[in-house]
Protein backbone atom coordinates (compact mmCIF):
# COMPACT_ATOMS: atom_id res chain seq x y z
CA UNK A 1 0.00 0.00 0.00
CA UNK A 2 2.96 2.94 1.15
CA UNK A 3 4.84 1.33 -1.85
CA UNK A 4 1.82 2.23 -4.07
CA UNK A 5 1.47 5.63 -2.79
CA UNK A 6 5.38 6.50 -2.77
CA UNK A 7 5.19 5.09 -6.43
CA UNK A 8 2.56 7.09 -7.65
CA UNK A 9 3.79 10.29 -5.86
CA UNK A 10 7.21 9.91 -8.01
CA UNK A 11 4.76 9.45 -11.21
CA UNK A 12 2.83 12.89 -9.98
CA UNK A 13 6.75 14.61 -9.10
CA UNK A 14 8.05 13.52 -12.63
CA UNK A 15 5.24 14.56 -14.38
CA UNK A 16 5.09 18.40 -13.17
CA UNK A 17 9.15 18.31 -13.84
CA UNK A 18 7.76 16.92 -17.51
CA UNK A 19 5.74 19.46 -18.22
CA UNK A 20 8.11 22.23 -16.56
CA UNK A 21 10.99 21.36 -18.83
CA UNK A 22 8.54 20.98 -22.04
CA UNK A 23 7.45 24.75 -21.62
CA UNK A 24 10.65 25.72 -20.73
CA UNK A 25 12.10 26.46 -24.18
CA UNK A 26 8.41 27.28 -25.13
CA UNK A 27 7.93 29.80 -22.83
CA UNK A 28 11.45 31.56 -23.14
CA UNK A 29 10.88 31.63 -26.85
CA UNK A 30 7.44 33.03 -26.68
CA UNK A 31 8.57 35.70 -24.24
CA UNK A 32 11.48 36.73 -26.75
CA UNK A 33 8.96 36.89 -29.69
CA UNK A 34 6.84 39.53 -27.49
CA UNK A 35 9.76 41.28 -26.90
CA UNK A 36 11.33 41.75 -29.79
CA UNK A 37 6.92 42.22 -31.32
CA UNK A 38 6.62 45.03 -29.08
CA UNK A 39 9.67 46.77 -30.18
CA UNK A 40 9.30 45.85 -33.86
CA UNK A 41 6.26 45.48 -34.86
CA UNK A 42 5.57 49.02 -35.65
CA UNK A 43 8.89 49.25 -37.57
CA UNK A 44 7.72 47.00 -40.23
CA UNK A 45 5.80 48.60 -43.39
CA UNK A 46 6.45 48.53 -47.25
CA UNK A 47 9.43 50.89 -47.01
CA UNK A 48 11.47 49.38 -44.25
CA UNK A 49 11.16 45.94 -46.81
CA UNK A 50 12.07 48.38 -49.79
CA UNK A 51 14.35 50.74 -48.33
CA UNK A 52 18.27 50.26 -48.97
CA UNK A 53 20.16 50.39 -45.76
CA UNK A 54 20.90 54.42 -44.60
CA UNK A 55 22.81 55.85 -42.07
CA UNK A 56 19.57 57.21 -40.70
CA UNK A 57 17.83 54.29 -38.58
CA UNK A 58 14.12 55.84 -40.10
CA UNK A 59 15.31 55.98 -43.71
CA UNK A 60 16.78 52.76 -43.32
CA UNK A 61 15.19 49.30 -44.83
CA UNK A 62 16.02 45.45 -45.44
CA UNK A 63 16.07 45.52 -49.01
CA UNK A 64 19.31 44.51 -49.55
CA UNK A 65 19.81 42.15 -47.25
CA UNK A 66 16.58 40.01 -48.06
CA UNK A 67 17.70 39.67 -51.55
CA UNK A 68 20.79 38.67 -50.23
CA UNK A 69 18.95 35.93 -48.25
CA UNK A 70 17.10 35.33 -51.31
CA UNK A 71 19.63 34.85 -53.73
CA UNK A 72 21.79 32.49 -51.51
CA UNK A 73 18.56 30.59 -50.27
CA UNK A 74 17.88 30.01 -54.09
CA UNK A 75 21.72 29.21 -55.04
CA UNK A 76 21.94 26.91 -52.37
CA UNK A 77 19.23 24.84 -52.95
CA UNK A 78 20.40 24.64 -57.01
CA UNK A 79 23.68 23.52 -55.36
CA UNK A 80 23.02 21.04 -52.42
CA UNK A 81 19.83 19.66 -53.67
CA UNK A 82 21.14 17.73 -56.78
CA UNK A 83 24.40 16.75 -55.12
CA UNK A 84 22.86 15.77 -51.81
CA UNK A 85 19.93 13.96 -53.58
CA UNK A 86 22.74 11.94 -55.67
CA UNK A 87 25.02 11.46 -52.81
CA UNK A 88 22.15 9.92 -50.69
CA UNK A 89 20.95 7.53 -53.51
CA UNK A 90 24.48 6.51 -54.38
CA UNK A 91 24.82 5.35 -50.20
CA UNK A 92 21.32 4.18 -50.14
CA UNK A 93 20.79 2.09 -53.10
CA UNK A 94 24.61 1.39 -54.94
CA UNK A 95 27.17 1.14 -52.37
CA UNK A 96 28.10 -2.09 -51.14
CA UNK A 97 27.25 -2.31 -47.61
CA UNK A 98 31.18 -2.99 -46.09
CA UNK A 99 33.76 -1.36 -44.12
CA UNK A 100 33.90 1.27 -46.50
CA UNK A 101 30.46 2.43 -46.83
CA UNK A 102 29.79 2.11 -42.71
CA UNK A 103 33.20 4.82 -42.31
CA UNK A 104 31.29 6.79 -45.06
CA UNK A 105 28.06 6.83 -42.98
CA UNK A 106 29.57 7.77 -39.32
CA UNK A 107 31.46 10.47 -41.53
CA UNK A 108 28.56 12.11 -43.20
CA UNK A 109 26.78 12.43 -39.97
CA UNK A 110 29.74 13.56 -38.15
CA UNK A 111 29.91 16.93 -40.51
CA UNK A 112 26.53 17.76 -39.64
CA UNK A 113 27.81 18.22 -35.97
CA UNK A 114 30.67 20.15 -37.46
CA UNK A 115 30.57 23.96 -36.31
CA UNK A 116 29.26 25.77 -39.17
CA UNK A 117 32.48 28.80 -38.56
CA UNK A 118 34.76 26.06 -39.81
CA UNK A 119 32.81 25.71 -42.87
CA UNK A 120 33.17 29.42 -43.30
CA UNK A 121 36.81 28.91 -43.13
CA UNK A 122 36.64 26.04 -45.58
CA UNK A 123 34.69 28.34 -48.15
CA UNK A 124 37.40 31.27 -47.52
CA UNK A 125 40.31 28.93 -48.51
CA UNK A 126 38.40 27.52 -51.50
CA UNK A 127 35.51 29.10 -52.75
CA UNK A 128 36.42 32.76 -52.24
CA UNK A 129 40.53 32.63 -52.72
CA UNK A 130 41.51 29.44 -54.40
CA UNK A 131 38.58 29.17 -56.66
CA UNK A 132 38.91 33.26 -56.93
CA UNK A 133 35.11 34.13 -56.39
CA UNK A 134 35.74 36.58 -53.99
CA UNK A 135 33.34 37.69 -51.32
CA UNK A 136 30.34 37.33 -54.14
CA UNK A 137 26.59 35.52 -53.65
CA UNK A 138 27.89 32.00 -55.01
CA UNK A 139 30.60 32.01 -52.49
CA UNK A 140 28.24 32.43 -49.63
CA UNK A 141 26.04 29.71 -51.55
CA UNK A 142 28.75 27.26 -51.53
CA UNK A 143 29.35 27.45 -48.19
CA UNK A 144 26.24 27.13 -47.12
CA UNK A 145 25.08 24.50 -49.50
CA UNK A 146 28.26 22.22 -47.79
CA UNK A 147 27.43 23.56 -44.80
CA UNK A 148 23.82 21.65 -45.04
CA UNK A 149 24.82 18.84 -47.59
CA UNK A 150 24.86 16.23 -44.84
CA UNK A 151 21.46 17.27 -43.62
CA UNK A 152 20.18 16.97 -47.15
CA UNK A 153 21.95 13.36 -47.43
CA UNK A 154 20.84 11.85 -44.41
CA UNK A 155 17.11 13.14 -44.53
CA UNK A 156 17.10 12.01 -48.41
CA UNK A 157 18.04 8.30 -47.19
CA UNK A 158 15.79 8.48 -44.10
CA UNK A 159 12.96 8.83 -46.67
CA UNK A 160 14.57 6.30 -48.89
CA UNK A 161 14.76 3.89 -46.26
CA UNK A 162 11.37 4.30 -45.71
CA UNK A 163 10.01 2.69 -48.88
CA UNK A 164 9.00 -0.38 -48.46
CA UNK A 165 10.80 -3.64 -50.02
CA UNK A 166 8.23 -4.57 -51.65
CA UNK A 167 8.24 -2.12 -54.20
CA UNK A 168 11.96 -2.08 -54.77
CA UNK A 169 11.24 -6.29 -55.35
CA UNK A 170 8.22 -5.56 -57.31
CA UNK A 171 10.43 -3.31 -59.55
CA UNK A 172 13.42 -5.34 -60.25
CA UNK A 173 11.33 -8.38 -60.40
CA UNK A 174 9.51 -6.43 -63.45
CA UNK A 175 12.99 -6.03 -64.76
CA UNK A 176 13.79 -2.64 -64.00
CA UNK A 177 17.36 -1.56 -64.01
CA UNK A 178 18.55 0.10 -60.32
CA UNK A 179 17.88 3.65 -62.01
CA UNK A 180 14.91 3.12 -63.61
CA UNK A 181 13.70 1.39 -60.30
CA UNK A 182 15.33 4.88 -58.58
CA UNK A 183 13.53 7.56 -60.85
CA UNK A 184 10.23 5.35 -61.25
CA UNK A 185 9.79 4.31 -57.95
CA UNK A 186 12.04 5.40 -55.14
CA UNK A 187 11.81 9.32 -55.80
CA UNK A 188 8.26 9.72 -56.15
CA UNK A 189 7.70 7.89 -53.06
CA UNK A 190 9.87 9.54 -51.02
CA UNK A 191 9.60 13.08 -52.69
CA UNK A 192 7.58 14.67 -49.52
CA UNK A 193 10.66 12.98 -46.84
CA UNK A 194 13.29 14.29 -49.14
CA UNK A 195 11.14 17.74 -49.25
CA UNK A 196 10.90 18.12 -45.86
CA UNK A 197 14.27 17.28 -44.95
CA UNK A 198 15.73 20.06 -48.04
CA UNK A 199 13.05 22.73 -46.41
CA UNK A 200 14.33 22.11 -43.34
CA UNK A 201 17.83 21.87 -43.90
CA UNK A 202 17.15 25.30 -46.04
CA UNK A 203 15.66 27.50 -42.97
CA UNK A 204 18.56 26.44 -41.20
CA UNK A 205 21.04 27.90 -44.23
CA UNK A 206 18.95 30.87 -44.12
CA UNK A 207 19.70 32.20 -40.71
CA UNK A 208 23.58 31.49 -40.72
CA UNK A 209 25.55 34.32 -40.00
CA UNK A 210 29.22 32.96 -39.07
CA UNK A 211 29.99 31.49 -42.10
CA UNK A 212 29.14 34.65 -44.26
CA UNK A 213 30.60 36.94 -42.05
CA UNK A 214 33.81 35.03 -42.76
CA UNK A 215 33.85 34.14 -46.11
CA UNK A 216 33.69 38.07 -46.02
CA UNK A 217 29.77 38.67 -46.73
CA UNK A 218 29.26 42.91 -46.22
CA UNK A 219 27.24 44.21 -43.45
CA UNK A 220 26.81 47.04 -45.76
CA UNK A 221 26.07 46.67 -49.57
CA UNK A 222 24.33 49.90 -51.21
CA UNK A 223 22.46 47.58 -53.77
CA UNK A 224 20.85 44.28 -54.32
CA UNK A 225 23.24 41.65 -56.00
CA UNK A 226 21.80 40.84 -59.90
CA UNK A 227 24.33 38.41 -60.29
CA UNK A 228 25.79 35.87 -58.37
CA UNK A 229 29.49 37.05 -58.26
CA UNK A 230 28.12 40.36 -57.15
CA UNK A 231 28.59 41.04 -52.89
CA UNK A 232 25.78 40.76 -50.86
CA UNK A 233 24.48 40.77 -47.38
CA UNK A 234 21.86 38.55 -45.86
CA UNK A 235 19.20 39.29 -42.91
CA UNK A 236 21.17 38.05 -39.96
CA UNK A 237 24.66 40.10 -40.46
CA UNK A 238 22.28 42.87 -41.33
CA UNK A 239 20.04 42.41 -37.75
CA UNK A 240 23.74 41.77 -36.24
CA UNK A 241 25.06 44.95 -37.98
CA UNK A 242 21.84 47.36 -36.92
CA UNK A 243 22.20 45.72 -32.98
CA UNK A 244 26.17 47.35 -32.72
CA UNK A 245 24.65 50.24 -33.44
CA UNK A 246 24.49 52.54 -30.47
CA UNK A 247 21.46 55.12 -31.70
CA UNK A 248 17.86 53.52 -30.62
CA UNK A 249 16.69 53.59 -33.75
CA UNK A 250 18.79 50.88 -35.31
CA UNK A 251 17.04 48.56 -32.25
CA UNK A 252 13.97 49.07 -33.63
CA UNK A 253 15.30 48.15 -36.82
CA UNK A 254 17.13 45.25 -35.59
CA UNK A 255 13.99 43.83 -33.88
CA UNK A 256 11.67 44.49 -37.07
CA UNK A 257 14.28 42.48 -39.13
CA UNK A 258 14.24 39.52 -36.66
CA UNK A 259 10.58 39.57 -37.02
CA UNK A 260 10.89 39.26 -40.79
CA UNK A 261 13.78 36.39 -40.50
CA UNK A 262 11.66 34.34 -38.06
CA UNK A 263 8.66 34.35 -40.05
CA UNK A 264 10.53 33.33 -43.26
CA UNK A 265 11.76 30.47 -40.99
CA UNK A 266 8.43 29.41 -39.42
CA UNK A 267 6.77 29.97 -42.99
CA UNK A 268 9.26 26.90 -44.38
CA UNK A 269 9.42 24.60 -41.36
CA UNK A 270 5.60 24.47 -41.69
CA UNK A 271 6.11 24.04 -45.70
CA UNK A 272 8.13 20.99 -44.35
CA UNK A 273 5.24 19.85 -41.54
CA UNK A 274 2.49 20.10 -44.39
CA UNK A 275 4.87 17.70 -46.30
CA UNK A 276 5.64 15.45 -44.15
CA UNK A 277 2.33 14.67 -42.98
CA UNK A 278 1.06 14.52 -46.36
CA UNK A 279 3.82 11.94 -47.53
CA UNK A 280 3.16 9.93 -44.10
CA UNK A 281 -0.44 9.24 -44.82
CA UNK A 282 0.38 7.33 -48.54
CA UNK A 283 2.31 5.10 -46.86
CA UNK A 284 -0.23 4.19 -43.82
CA UNK B 1 23.25 -45.25 -52.05
CA UNK B 2 20.61 -43.06 -50.59
CA UNK B 3 21.71 -40.50 -52.73
CA UNK B 4 21.23 -42.57 -55.83
CA UNK B 5 17.85 -43.76 -55.16
CA UNK B 6 16.76 -40.04 -55.14
CA UNK B 7 18.26 -38.87 -58.45
CA UNK B 8 16.30 -42.06 -60.07
CA UNK B 9 12.81 -41.14 -58.23
CA UNK B 10 13.47 -37.58 -59.73
CA UNK B 11 14.59 -38.85 -62.99
CA UNK B 12 11.29 -40.94 -63.42
CA UNK B 13 9.16 -37.92 -63.78
CA UNK B 14 11.43 -36.56 -66.59
CA UNK B 15 10.38 -37.38 -70.03
CA UNK B 16 9.97 -34.09 -71.92
CA UNK B 17 11.95 -30.93 -72.85
CA UNK B 18 12.85 -29.23 -69.72
CA UNK B 19 11.65 -25.38 -69.25
CA UNK B 20 14.29 -24.73 -65.84
CA UNK B 21 16.79 -26.36 -65.01
CA UNK B 22 19.12 -26.80 -61.62
CA UNK B 23 22.67 -28.74 -61.41
CA UNK B 24 23.79 -28.97 -58.03
CA UNK B 25 22.70 -25.73 -56.84
CA UNK B 26 24.24 -24.83 -53.35
CA UNK B 27 23.25 -21.57 -51.92
CA UNK B 28 24.92 -19.26 -48.92
CA UNK B 29 23.59 -16.35 -46.71
CA UNK B 30 26.86 -15.50 -45.38
CA UNK B 31 28.71 -19.14 -43.68
CA UNK B 32 24.89 -20.68 -43.57
CA UNK B 33 24.00 -23.14 -46.43
CA UNK B 34 20.81 -22.53 -47.46
CA UNK B 35 20.35 -24.86 -50.27
CA UNK B 36 22.67 -28.27 -50.35
CA UNK B 37 22.98 -29.18 -53.62
CA UNK B 38 19.53 -29.30 -55.57
CA UNK B 39 19.36 -30.72 -59.41
CA UNK B 40 15.97 -30.60 -60.64
CA UNK B 41 14.08 -30.04 -63.91
CA UNK B 42 10.84 -28.35 -64.58
CA UNK B 43 8.52 -29.10 -67.71
CA UNK B 44 7.26 -26.30 -69.77
CA UNK B 45 3.34 -25.16 -69.49
CA UNK B 46 2.98 -27.22 -65.95
CA UNK B 47 2.00 -25.92 -62.75
CA UNK B 48 4.92 -26.88 -60.69
CA UNK B 49 4.72 -26.59 -56.56
CA UNK B 50 6.88 -26.01 -54.45
CA UNK B 51 6.37 -27.85 -50.53
CA UNK B 52 8.36 -28.14 -47.52
CA UNK B 53 8.38 -26.52 -43.71
CA UNK B 54 8.79 -22.77 -42.85
CA UNK B 55 12.77 -22.45 -43.53
CA UNK B 56 13.78 -25.20 -45.78
CA UNK B 57 14.77 -23.07 -48.59
CA UNK B 58 11.88 -22.79 -51.21
CA UNK B 59 11.80 -18.82 -51.31
CA UNK B 60 15.28 -19.09 -52.04
CA UNK B 61 15.45 -21.50 -55.02
CA UNK B 62 12.70 -19.72 -56.56
CA UNK B 63 14.26 -16.79 -56.47
CA UNK B 64 17.16 -17.84 -58.62
CA UNK B 65 15.19 -18.69 -61.39
CA UNK B 66 14.32 -14.75 -62.20
CA UNK B 67 18.27 -13.65 -59.97
CA UNK B 68 16.21 -11.66 -57.43
CA UNK B 69 18.72 -13.12 -54.52
CA UNK B 70 21.38 -11.13 -56.11
CA UNK B 71 20.74 -7.92 -54.10
CA UNK B 72 20.78 -10.00 -51.02
CA UNK B 73 23.97 -9.33 -48.63
CA UNK B 74 26.06 -12.19 -48.18
CA UNK B 75 24.78 -14.38 -51.28
CA UNK B 76 26.03 -17.13 -52.80
CA UNK B 77 25.96 -19.47 -55.44
CA UNK B 78 27.04 -22.76 -56.66
CA UNK B 79 25.90 -25.00 -59.46
CA UNK B 80 24.20 -23.83 -62.21
CA UNK B 81 20.72 -22.80 -63.42
CA UNK B 82 19.30 -23.05 -67.13
CA UNK B 83 16.42 -21.64 -68.57
CA UNK B 84 15.82 -23.47 -72.16
CA UNK B 85 19.38 -24.52 -72.25
CA UNK B 86 21.00 -21.50 -71.21
CA UNK B 87 23.07 -20.88 -68.40
CA UNK B 88 20.72 -17.98 -66.61
CA UNK B 89 24.07 -16.36 -64.36
CA UNK B 90 26.60 -16.60 -67.58
CA UNK B 91 28.42 -12.93 -68.28
CA UNK B 92 26.10 -12.64 -71.26
CA UNK B 93 23.09 -12.38 -69.68
CA UNK B 94 21.47 -8.99 -68.94
CA UNK B 95 19.39 -9.88 -66.21
CA UNK B 96 16.94 -7.28 -66.92
CA UNK B 97 15.78 -8.99 -69.29
CA UNK B 98 15.91 -12.73 -67.77
CA UNK B 99 13.18 -10.77 -65.69
CA UNK B 100 11.00 -10.06 -68.50
CA UNK B 101 11.01 -13.25 -69.16
CA UNK B 102 10.52 -14.99 -65.90
CA UNK B 103 7.93 -13.28 -64.23
CA UNK B 104 7.24 -13.17 -60.33
CA UNK B 105 4.27 -12.76 -58.28
CA UNK B 106 5.17 -12.27 -54.69
CA UNK B 107 3.48 -13.34 -51.14
CA UNK B 108 2.01 -9.95 -50.47
CA UNK B 109 0.18 -7.99 -52.80
CA UNK B 110 2.73 -5.23 -54.21
CA UNK B 111 1.14 -2.81 -56.34
CA UNK B 112 3.05 0.07 -57.08
CA UNK B 113 1.36 3.46 -55.28
CA UNK B 114 0.71 4.99 -58.44
CA UNK B 115 -3.15 4.50 -60.95
CA UNK B 116 -3.96 0.73 -62.27
CA UNK B 117 -2.68 1.32 -65.34
CA UNK B 118 0.28 2.22 -64.82
CA UNK B 119 1.14 -0.55 -62.61
CA UNK B 120 0.00 -3.06 -65.43
CA UNK B 121 1.85 -0.51 -68.09
CA UNK B 122 5.07 -0.46 -65.74
CA UNK B 123 6.87 -3.31 -67.43
CA UNK B 124 6.48 -1.86 -70.66
CA UNK B 125 7.25 1.50 -70.13
CA UNK B 126 10.46 0.60 -68.84
CA UNK B 127 11.41 -0.99 -71.49
CA UNK B 128 10.90 2.04 -73.65
CA UNK B 129 6.84 1.27 -75.36
CA UNK B 130 5.31 4.71 -75.33
CA UNK B 131 2.66 4.08 -77.95
CA UNK B 132 -0.17 4.76 -76.52
CA UNK B 133 -2.75 2.76 -77.86
CA UNK B 134 -0.49 -0.24 -77.78
CA UNK B 135 0.02 0.28 -74.08
CA UNK B 136 -3.68 0.43 -73.51
CA UNK B 137 -4.79 -3.25 -75.61
CA UNK B 138 -1.93 -4.48 -73.16
CA UNK B 139 -3.23 -3.17 -69.94
CA UNK B 140 -6.50 -4.33 -71.01
CA UNK B 141 -5.65 -7.53 -72.43
CA UNK B 142 -3.69 -8.20 -69.42
CA UNK B 143 -6.51 -7.56 -66.93
CA UNK B 144 -8.83 -9.45 -68.81
CA UNK B 145 -6.66 -12.52 -68.36
CA UNK B 146 -6.72 -11.66 -64.61
CA UNK B 147 -10.33 -11.84 -64.55
CA UNK B 148 -10.03 -8.37 -63.50
CA UNK B 149 -11.01 -5.73 -66.13
CA UNK B 150 -14.84 -5.91 -65.36
CA UNK B 151 -14.12 -4.25 -62.20
CA UNK B 152 -11.23 -1.76 -62.99
CA UNK B 153 -12.56 -0.62 -66.37
CA UNK B 154 -14.05 2.75 -65.24
CA UNK B 155 -11.31 3.63 -63.24
CA UNK B 156 -7.83 2.77 -64.51
CA UNK B 157 -6.72 5.97 -62.59
CA UNK B 158 -7.75 4.83 -59.79
CA UNK B 159 -4.74 4.40 -57.25
CA UNK B 160 -3.95 0.38 -57.00
CA UNK B 161 -3.92 0.83 -53.18
CA UNK B 162 -7.46 1.33 -53.21
CA UNK B 163 -8.23 -2.45 -54.29
CA UNK B 164 -8.88 -5.11 -52.01
CA UNK B 165 -6.30 -7.29 -51.62
CA UNK B 166 -7.15 -10.19 -53.85
CA UNK B 167 -7.67 -7.65 -56.46
CA UNK B 168 -4.49 -6.25 -55.78
CA UNK B 169 -2.64 -9.53 -56.08
CA UNK B 170 -4.37 -10.58 -59.62
CA UNK B 171 -3.22 -7.18 -59.94
CA UNK B 172 0.13 -8.07 -59.56
CA UNK B 173 0.16 -10.80 -61.55
CA UNK B 174 -1.80 -8.56 -64.45
CA UNK B 175 1.38 -6.49 -64.43
CA UNK B 176 3.66 -9.75 -64.51
CA UNK B 177 1.21 -11.15 -67.80
CA UNK B 178 1.92 -7.44 -69.67
CA UNK B 179 5.34 -8.03 -70.26
CA UNK B 180 4.46 -11.30 -72.02
CA UNK B 181 7.03 -13.46 -69.87
CA UNK B 182 7.27 -17.21 -70.54
CA UNK B 183 8.01 -18.60 -66.57
CA UNK B 184 5.78 -16.77 -63.77
CA UNK B 185 7.12 -17.55 -60.30
CA UNK B 186 4.70 -17.54 -57.43
CA UNK B 187 6.24 -16.96 -53.86
CA UNK B 188 2.79 -18.29 -51.88
CA UNK B 189 0.74 -15.89 -53.88
CA UNK B 190 -2.15 -16.56 -52.30
CA UNK B 191 -1.36 -16.84 -48.32
CA UNK B 192 -2.19 -13.15 -47.46
CA UNK B 193 -5.66 -13.53 -48.92
CA UNK B 194 -8.98 -14.68 -48.07
CA UNK B 195 -10.92 -18.28 -49.77
CA UNK B 196 -13.15 -16.36 -52.39
CA UNK B 197 -10.15 -14.44 -54.06
CA UNK B 198 -7.88 -17.49 -53.29
CA UNK B 199 -10.32 -19.58 -55.07
CA UNK B 200 -10.17 -16.58 -57.60
CA UNK B 201 -6.20 -16.49 -58.02
CA UNK B 202 -6.43 -20.99 -58.30
CA UNK B 203 -8.51 -20.90 -61.22
CA UNK B 204 -5.98 -17.88 -63.43
CA UNK B 205 -3.35 -20.25 -62.40
CA UNK B 206 -5.02 -23.36 -63.88
CA UNK B 207 -5.82 -21.50 -66.99
CA UNK B 208 -2.23 -19.73 -67.32
CA UNK B 209 -0.75 -22.93 -67.51
CA UNK B 210 -1.77 -23.37 -71.01
CA UNK B 211 1.01 -20.50 -72.62
CA UNK B 212 3.42 -20.29 -69.12
CA UNK B 213 5.63 -22.49 -66.75
CA UNK B 214 4.60 -21.60 -63.65
CA UNK B 215 6.31 -22.80 -60.03
CA UNK B 216 4.36 -22.16 -56.72
CA UNK B 217 5.65 -22.22 -53.36
CA UNK B 218 2.87 -23.13 -51.13
CA UNK B 219 2.19 -24.16 -47.34
CA UNK B 220 -1.76 -25.09 -48.25
CA UNK B 221 -1.76 -28.52 -49.00
CA UNK B 222 -5.04 -28.91 -50.90
CA UNK B 223 -3.64 -25.60 -52.93
CA UNK B 224 -0.81 -27.77 -53.96
CA UNK B 225 -2.52 -30.88 -54.92
CA UNK B 226 -5.48 -28.87 -56.51
CA UNK B 227 -3.36 -26.83 -59.02
CA UNK B 228 -0.29 -28.69 -59.58
CA UNK B 229 0.89 -30.89 -61.84
CA UNK B 230 4.47 -31.71 -59.80
CA UNK B 231 5.56 -30.79 -56.65
CA UNK B 232 8.99 -30.69 -55.45
CA UNK B 233 9.11 -31.69 -50.87
CA UNK B 234 12.28 -29.64 -49.66
CA UNK B 235 13.33 -30.28 -45.98
CA UNK B 236 16.15 -28.29 -44.29
CA UNK B 237 17.92 -27.07 -47.70
CA UNK B 238 17.51 -30.37 -50.14
CA UNK B 239 14.76 -31.79 -52.54
CA UNK B 240 13.40 -34.66 -50.97
CA UNK B 241 10.93 -35.92 -53.77
CA UNK B 242 10.14 -34.56 -56.77
CA UNK B 243 6.95 -36.29 -58.72
CA UNK B 244 3.53 -36.08 -59.98
CA UNK B 245 1.60 -34.16 -57.48
CA UNK B 246 -0.89 -36.92 -57.24
CA UNK B 247 1.84 -39.47 -56.68
CA UNK B 248 3.41 -36.88 -53.68
CA UNK B 249 -0.14 -36.85 -52.21
CA UNK B 250 -0.88 -40.40 -52.51
CA UNK B 251 1.92 -42.58 -52.34
CA UNK B 252 4.84 -41.06 -51.67
CA UNK B 253 8.28 -42.91 -51.75
CA UNK B 254 9.99 -41.30 -48.76
CA UNK B 255 8.69 -41.11 -45.19
CA UNK B 256 9.68 -37.68 -44.47
CA UNK B 257 6.99 -36.48 -47.56
CA UNK B 258 4.61 -38.45 -46.21
CA UNK B 259 4.67 -37.24 -42.46
CA UNK B 260 4.92 -33.79 -43.99
CA UNK B 261 1.81 -33.74 -45.80
CA UNK B 262 -0.25 -35.84 -43.55
CA UNK B 263 0.36 -32.88 -41.08
CA UNK B 264 2.57 -34.93 -38.35
CA UNK B 265 5.65 -32.29 -38.79
CA UNK B 266 6.35 -29.30 -40.48
N1 LIG C 1 18.48 -12.64 -46.74
C1 LIG C 1 18.81 -13.67 -45.96
N2 LIG C 1 19.91 -13.61 -45.17
C2 LIG C 1 20.24 -14.65 -44.39
N3 LIG C 1 19.56 -15.80 -44.32
C3 LIG C 1 18.47 -15.93 -45.07
C4 LIG C 1 18.03 -14.87 -45.93
N4 LIG C 1 16.91 -15.28 -46.56
C5 LIG C 1 16.67 -16.53 -46.10
N5 LIG C 1 17.60 -16.92 -45.22
C6 LIG C 1 17.65 -18.23 -44.54
O1 LIG C 1 17.67 -19.23 -45.50
C7 LIG C 1 16.80 -20.29 -45.15
C8 LIG C 1 15.79 -20.50 -46.24
O2 LIG C 1 14.95 -19.37 -46.29
P1 LIG C 1 13.74 -19.28 -47.31
O3 LIG C 1 13.15 -17.93 -47.17
O4 LIG C 1 14.19 -19.68 -48.65
O5 LIG C 1 12.76 -20.39 -46.70
P2 LIG C 1 11.28 -20.77 -47.15
O6 LIG C 1 11.28 -22.22 -47.39
O7 LIG C 1 10.82 -19.90 -48.24
O8 LIG C 1 10.48 -20.46 -45.82
P3 LIG C 1 8.97 -19.91 -45.69
O9 LIG C 1 8.10 -21.07 -45.94
O10 LIG C 1 8.90 -19.47 -44.25
O11 LIG C 1 8.78 -18.80 -46.65
C9 LIG C 1 16.18 -19.90 -43.81
O12 LIG C 1 16.87 -20.59 -42.80
C10 LIG C 1 16.40 -18.43 -43.71
O13 LIG C 1 16.59 -18.06 -42.37
MG1 LIG D 1 9.32 -18.35 -48.42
Amino acid sequence: MNNIRKNRLKDQAFKIWGIFCTLLGLVLLAVFIGNILIDGIMRIDWAFVMNLPSRHAEESGIYTALMGSIWVLLLTTLIALPVGIAAAIYLEEYSKKNKLATILEVNISNLAGVPSIIYGLLGLEVFVRIMEMGASVLAGSFTLALLILPIVIVSTREALKAVPKSIRDASFAMGASKWQTVYHQLLPASFGGILTGVILALSRAVGETAPLIVIGALAYVPFAPSSPMDEFSVLPIQIFNWITRPQHGFVENAAAAIIILLLITFVMNGIAVYFRNKWQKKFK
Amino acid sequence: MGKKKKESVIESSIKRKYKLQAKDVKVWYGDFMAIKGISMDIKPNKVTAFIGPSGCGKSTFLRLFNRMNDYVDGFKMDGTINIDDKDINDKDINVELLRKQVGMVFQKPNPFPKSIFENVAYGLKIQGLKDKTFLEERVESSLKQVALWEEVKDDLNKNALALSGGQQQRLCIARTLAVEPSIILMDEPTSALDPISTAKIEELIYQLKDKYTIVIVTHNMQQASRISDNTAFFYLGDLIEYDKTNKIFTNPEKKQTENYITGRFG
